[in-house]
């Protein structure tokens, strides 16, 4: 062995062990901020190794470092105007489009290889190893087509650019995809028998697969597939690394293809669905339109911003239920106007955060500590349940399956057996929404026909405000 | 590298990205994502030696250069809005002291 082999070695190990004390870190709130930037220096690290590699071993042409140099620039900066621009709302969107160009770079690159041979390394092999190399090749091609198409999908559906067109809803959709999924099958094994041509086949339906796989999902069960995405790419990474022959990215793309399925693991059961039936289960709301939770609201109470103010200024202890509703209405600094109130006139307010609130999960807690809500306040959901029935006003603002007491009491609902909040303990429940439409899930929730429900209608940053104009006249905050 | 060696080196991988994450709070489940997203633009290592290797075949540098373009594009953008939702809970503490 070499310097530059060794150095390298050395270098790559030290990565690759920073990355993982990097990705568990990530899984404890205290640590996660330094493991972020740990994992991101053992990336940078990870560069200088394999630069200095070369620069020691064949040398970089200018040419090379030229256009390193501007495919850094123009990634680089795109990634970091976008990361610094995007509102915290739209993060699951986001993170999407971040996976789906790790995707396309994984395919670019076996692309590459399999268009243009690197020279020395393919030219001269035994047939074992350049299976293995047409093998790895496919596999990059093939998973990141799909995690591309795949996050291109899921973000156009998160920013509402595109809706779950009907006819995916049927079983038609099934046999669609497993018309491309043979089609990728049979280009991927052309593709290995030496047949170069078909590689453009295999582009074309995997790509097609990653679309129909995703399109028929629904909202709610996007941050899953996601997840899942987030998974793929680790493992396009890992198949590139066997076309580029490299230990550290087979390592890297490894452990990030099976710590995202354990991620996603976590939130299926978070959100107490299983994979199988994120996957070909189609959207919640088909399903649910012919069960028996479907019916008429027959006991709605509606009231207005100031009996609402009225009953907050008489309570000792307080609970707000934040959700998507809130997110969308981006009124979290709003709500933190009214909790500061309650709060200086000595009510206790809690935020109750259910595990999938927002658009993701632990989406709302990244928004209410942007809008400076003190961490201590948000409970979890196991922890704050007990609390209910010795609470006197419950805020519901724009959630609604995760309150839905259905999935406690009726069997025969959809979303029977999904961990919920128990809201309707409490003395009195306020429901602020738009109007009577259904959450993601499409069904009736019980909670508003509940006599100690009120609904106050409205735009929930509206209704925020006008209650932060209610409360001073009540002079509730003000000493 | 031989190819069995090379296989060691997945399974092990695996291996330790499934023991990585035992138990996260709900609360980090966004973040963790973003970052480890972060992690799989790591495939700019093969973008990088396609480039190198290109050695004067300008579409294979293209192809590489867009390659690398697209996993910086993951990797800073991944890290960056990591970074920022994490600074939301850190920052926390030390306001109220």
């Amino acid at each position: 062995m070499n310097l530059p082999v060794i150095i390298k070695f050395v270098i790559d190990l030290l990565a690759v062990l920073l990355l993982a004390l990097g990705i568990k870190g990530l899984s404890k709130v205290k640590s996660a901020r330094d493991a972020n930037r740990l994992a991101a220096f053992a990336m940078s690290l990870s560069v200088v190794g394999l630069l200095s590699y070369y620069l020691g071993t064949s040398g970089i042409a200018i040419q090379s470092w030229i256009w390193i140099i501007i495919g850094s620039i123009i990634g680089s900066l795109f990634g970091a105007i976008l990361a610094k621009k995007v509102p915290m709302t739209s993060m699951p969107e986001t993170v999407a489009l971040f996976n789906g160009c790790g995707g396309m770079s994984s395919l670019l690159v076996a692309l590459g290889v399999a268009i243009f041979p690197i020279s020395n390394s393919v030219e001269n092999l035994d047939f074992f190893k350049s299976l293995i190399n047409e093998v790895s090749i496919s596999v990059s091609i093939f998973v990141g087509a799909i995690t591309f198409t795949g996050s291109m999908v899921a973000m156009a559906k998160l920013q509402g650019w595109l809706s779950t067109p009907g006819w995916t809803q049927s079983k038609v959709r099934h046999f669609v995809n497993i018309v491309f999924a043979v089609a990728s099958l049979i280009a991927f094994f052309d593709l290995i028998n030496g047949n170069t041509s078909s590689i453009w086949l295999l582009v074309i339906v995997s790509s097609l697969l990653g679309i129909g796989v995703t399109l028929p999902i629904g909202g709610a069960d996007m941050p899953v597939v996601i997840s899942l995405l987030n998974s793929y790419s680790g493992i396009a990474a890992a198949a590139a690394g066997f076309v580029v022959d490299s230990q550290l990215l087979i390592v890297a793309g490894a452990m990030v293809g099976a710590a995202g399925l354990i991620l996603t693991q976590v939130m299926c059961k978070g959100m107490n669905r299983s994979l199988v039936s994120v996957l070909f289960g189609g959207s919640l709301s088909a399903q649910s339109t012919a069960s028996s939770g479907s019916g008429e609201y027959t006991n709605i109470t509606s009231c207005s911003v100031e009996e609402c103010a009225l009953t907050l200024e008489a309570a000792n202890k307080v609970i707000i239920v934040p959700g998507y509703g809130l997110a969308v209405a981006q009124a979290q600094h709003t709500l933190r106007e009214v909790t500061k109130k309650l709060e200086q006139s000595g009510i206790e307010v809690v935020y109750a955060i259910h595990p999938v609130a927002g658009r993701m999960p632990g989406h709302m807690n990244v928004l209410l500590a942007e809008a400076d809500v003190p961490y201590e306040q948000l409970k979890e959901m196991d922890v704050v349940n007990p609390d209910f029935p010795a609470t006197d006003v419950v805020l519901v603002l724009g959630a609604n399956d995760v309150v839905n007491p259905q999935a406690k009491n009726d069997s025969s609902s959809p979303l029977y057996g999904m961990p919920v909040l128990d809201v309707q303990e409490a003395r009195t429940v306020f429901v602020i929404k738009r109007g009577m439409s259904a959450g993601y899930s499409g069904i009736k929730n019980d909670l508003f026909d509940l006599p100690n429900t009120s609904m106050v209608f409205g735009d929930a940053k509206k209704v925020l405000n006008d209650l932060i104009g209610e409360l001073k006249d009540l002079g509730v905050g003000e000493k | 590298m031989s190819f069995i060696s090379l296989l060691w080196v997945l399974l092990l991988g695996s291996l330790l990205g499934l023991e990585l994450i035992g138990k996260v709070p709900p609360t980090l489940h966004t973040p963790l994502m973003s970052g480890a997203n972060a992690i799989s633009g790591i495939t700019m290592l093969a973008a990088l030696t396609l480039i190198v290797k290109a050695e004067g075949n300008v579409p294979l540098l293209i192809i590489g250069s867009v390659s690398l373009g697209f996993a910086l594009f993951n990797v800073v953008g991944g890290f960056f809005v990591t970074d920022r939702m994490l600074a939301m809970f850190s920052r926390k503490p030390s306001n109220k002291k």
